[in-house]
């Protein structure tokens, strides 16, 4: 017996055809998908290539954008520097104003509403993540910018010795806090959105020992339901990076474009990567164009990153739950 | 039976119930092995008087009334679906957790409705508490943290904590095995371990009655073991309720013994005798029929 070779047998699944054909068709749909996702990556690319090899790693620590003079006394020059710091100076301010709160909607909405206003403030929330963005730009443009410039003076009288609260030039208007602000009620829906999720998950029968030893509900949601839902969290923050990251319209609206990198958030400078080619993209000569390529390029590489970490948070918490 | 409403978040006042007579048993119809306890029974425990329970519209249990003298062990037993589990959570207000529950009726402890008005139900918890079916130590902590948790989410100071701890484990029958390794994680103990883990952290708050819902249901017959000799050491101290669908285990930890039955309308109290009466002689055909395993 133990002298014979043992070698598993080929099992076989025949197929019938409908299932054949409907197996090739989502097949295809979820190819298609990928592909896209290769193509474009392969577009901006082959079209940027020339940019990254004219200016090598100063595209990125360079902060002047400056087409040729037609005269040709200075050559044309291009760095994305003060754009991706923009990006992410303004993508964090959101993220910070908008986490507490969504943890607290997404707190409030599972162990706090009554069923029915649970149910009402659920649709309303998905109802304003599907506000088109050029509403947000235009809303945070005539409505919150003259609120939140007076904010600003605020923060800027008393906090204005941190550097970071610190104008150099007393201007409020259109600065990367309005454009966090608003950035921050877009990005709301979607933290909210996964965190609740995550916090609905959590496990009924530790939250009653919690609740059996005499604890209060914020007792319960303190040693359970947060430390459960901490990845859910971060991977619904991530969520909302990525959008904040990649806004372009609205942020154009609210953000005075300087290329010129700054941390002083309530200063009237600022830029977004997205926003910088919406605006440079009408007016563009073909060299700037394949500038802009490039910094298509570097935004879509770091939003997907930042999905990417996202789902993946996301999962692992899926899974220790 | 008393026409019963439900009230909403379990405010019950309203309900005249109708009383059903504690069990009183005689003094020389007690069992041997748990005499001296049932010695110092007196009118002091937990009493329910009249309980009904509703999930929304439907009407779980109905007119339930007994008596838990102190320091002994009360067995609910019946099928599932009789409501036995959903009375347990009555007697500290664990059921008005579940949305749109209801209950009507009284729970004494000490003489002192448990859903009076004035009463602090968070507070009343720490006085009775509770082991649930499944192990559930909190994940994030170690066994140390996890005994000591009561501690924090009451508010209850404590002068010595090491001594507590010690003392909490020791009751619950882990201390040998675990005073080595306080600071490893909660789960990775057994499944036993980790339930007697759960007793230990009720116990930290010192509570004088401890209900236990299926508290053996996960577990391997060695773990189950352990866990029934920590029932019979507490109930020298504490008054304890256990709901169990195990016969033997009814047989082997309880003095009196409490049978439930749904005929597909509301769980309903049978009868409540002493176990050995109820496993001899009971008075009811259908507990005879149960106990014997004849259905359920």
């Amino acid at each position: 017996m133990s002298d014979t070779e043992v070698s598993p047998r080929a099992l076989k699944v025949s197929r019938g055809t409908s299932d054949k054909v409907f197996r090739g068709f989502v097949l295809a749909g979820a190819s298609f998908s990928v592909a896209v996702l290769g193509l474009i990556c392969a577009f901006l690319l082959f079209r940027g290539f020339e940019i990254f090899k004219d200016f090598g790693f100063s595209f990125f620590t360079s902060s002047r954008w400056e087409a040729a003079a037609d005269d040709g006394s200075s050559p044309a020059h291009y760095g994305v520097a003060a754009m991706l710091v923009g990006s992410i100076v303004v993508a964090t301010i959101a993220v910070v104003l908008a986490v507490p709160f969504a943890m607290s909607v997404a707190l409030y909405l599972e162990y706090y509403a009554p069923q029915k206003l649970k149910r009402l403030l659920v649709s309303l929330l998905d109802l304003v993540a599907s506000i088109p963005s050029v509403i947000w730009g235009i809303w945070g443009y005539t409505i919150l910018m003259p609120h939140a410039m007076g904010w600003s003076k605020t923060l800027n009288s008393w906090l204005g010795w941190i550097p970071l609260f610190k104008v150099p030039v007393p201007i409020f208007e259109r600065s990367p806090f309005i454009a966090g602000t608003l950035l921050a009620m877009m990005i709301l829906p979607i933290i909210t959105a996964v965190t609740r999720e995550v916090y609905s998950q959590a496990p009924r029968d530790q939250i009653d020992a919690a609740y059996g030893l005499g604890s209060t509900k914020w007792g319960a949601i303190k040693t359970v339901v947060l430390p459960f839902g901490k990845s859910g969290l971060v991977g619904g923050t991530m969520l909302g990076l990525g959008r904040a990251l990649g806004e372009t319209i609205a942020v154009y609206l609210v953000l005075n474009l300087v290329f010129k990198v700054n941390f002083h958030i309530l200063a009237s400078v600022g830029g977004n990567v997205a926003s910088m080619i919406a605006s440079r993209f009408g007016e563009a000569g073909p060299y700037e164009l394949k500038a802009l390529m490039a910094a298509g390029l570097v935004l879509f590489l770091l939003t997907l990153t930042v999905n990417f970490m996202a789902s993946a948070i996301v999962n692992r918490s899926k899974k220790a739950a | 039976m008393s026409e019963a409403t439900p009230t909403e978040n379990m405010q019950a006042e309203t309900i005249v119930p109708s009383i059903v007579p504690p069990v009183n048993v005689p003094a020389e119809d007690r069992t041997s092995r748990t005499a001296d306890n049932l010695e110092a029974k007196g009118q002091s425990g937990l009493e329910a008087r009249g309980v009904h329970a509703w999930f929304d519209k439907h009407h779980a249990l109905a007119d339930v009334s007994l008596h838990f003298p102190q320091n002994t062990v009360t067995g609910l037993i019946g099928p599932s679906g009789c409501g036995k589990s959903t009375f347990l959570r009555t007697l500290n207000r664990m059921h008005e957790f579940i949305p749109k529950s209801a209950m009507a009726g009284e729970v004494l402890f000490n003489g002192e409705d448990i859903y009076g008005s004035d009463v602090n139900a968070t507070e009343i918890r720490t006085r009775i508490g509770m082991v649930f079916q499944k192990p559930n130590p909190f994940p994030a902590m170690n066994i140390s943290e996890n005994v000591l948790a009561g501690l924090k989410l009451a508010k209850v100071k404590s002068a010595n904590k090491d001594d507590l701890l010690e003392q909490c484990l020791t009751r619950a029958g882990l201390w040998k095995e675990v005073k080595d390794r306080l600071k490893a994680q909660g789960s990775s103990l057994s499944g036993g371990q980790q339930q007697r883990l759960c007793i230990a952290r009720a116990l930290a708050l010192n509570p004088e009655v401890l209900l236990l819902d299926e508290p053996c249901s996960a577990l391997d017959p060695g773990s189950t073991l352990r866990v029934e000799e920590t029932i019979v050491q507490l109930s020298q101290s504490m008054t304890i309720v256990i709901v169990t669908h195990n016969m033997q285990q009814a047989a082997r930890v309880s003095d009196y013994c409490a049978f439930f039955l749904s005929d597909g309308g509301p769980g309903r109290l049978v009868e409540a005798d002493l176990t050995t009466n109820m496993f001899s002689n009971p008075s009811d055909q259908r507990t005879a029929d149960y106990v014997q395993g004849r259905f359920g």
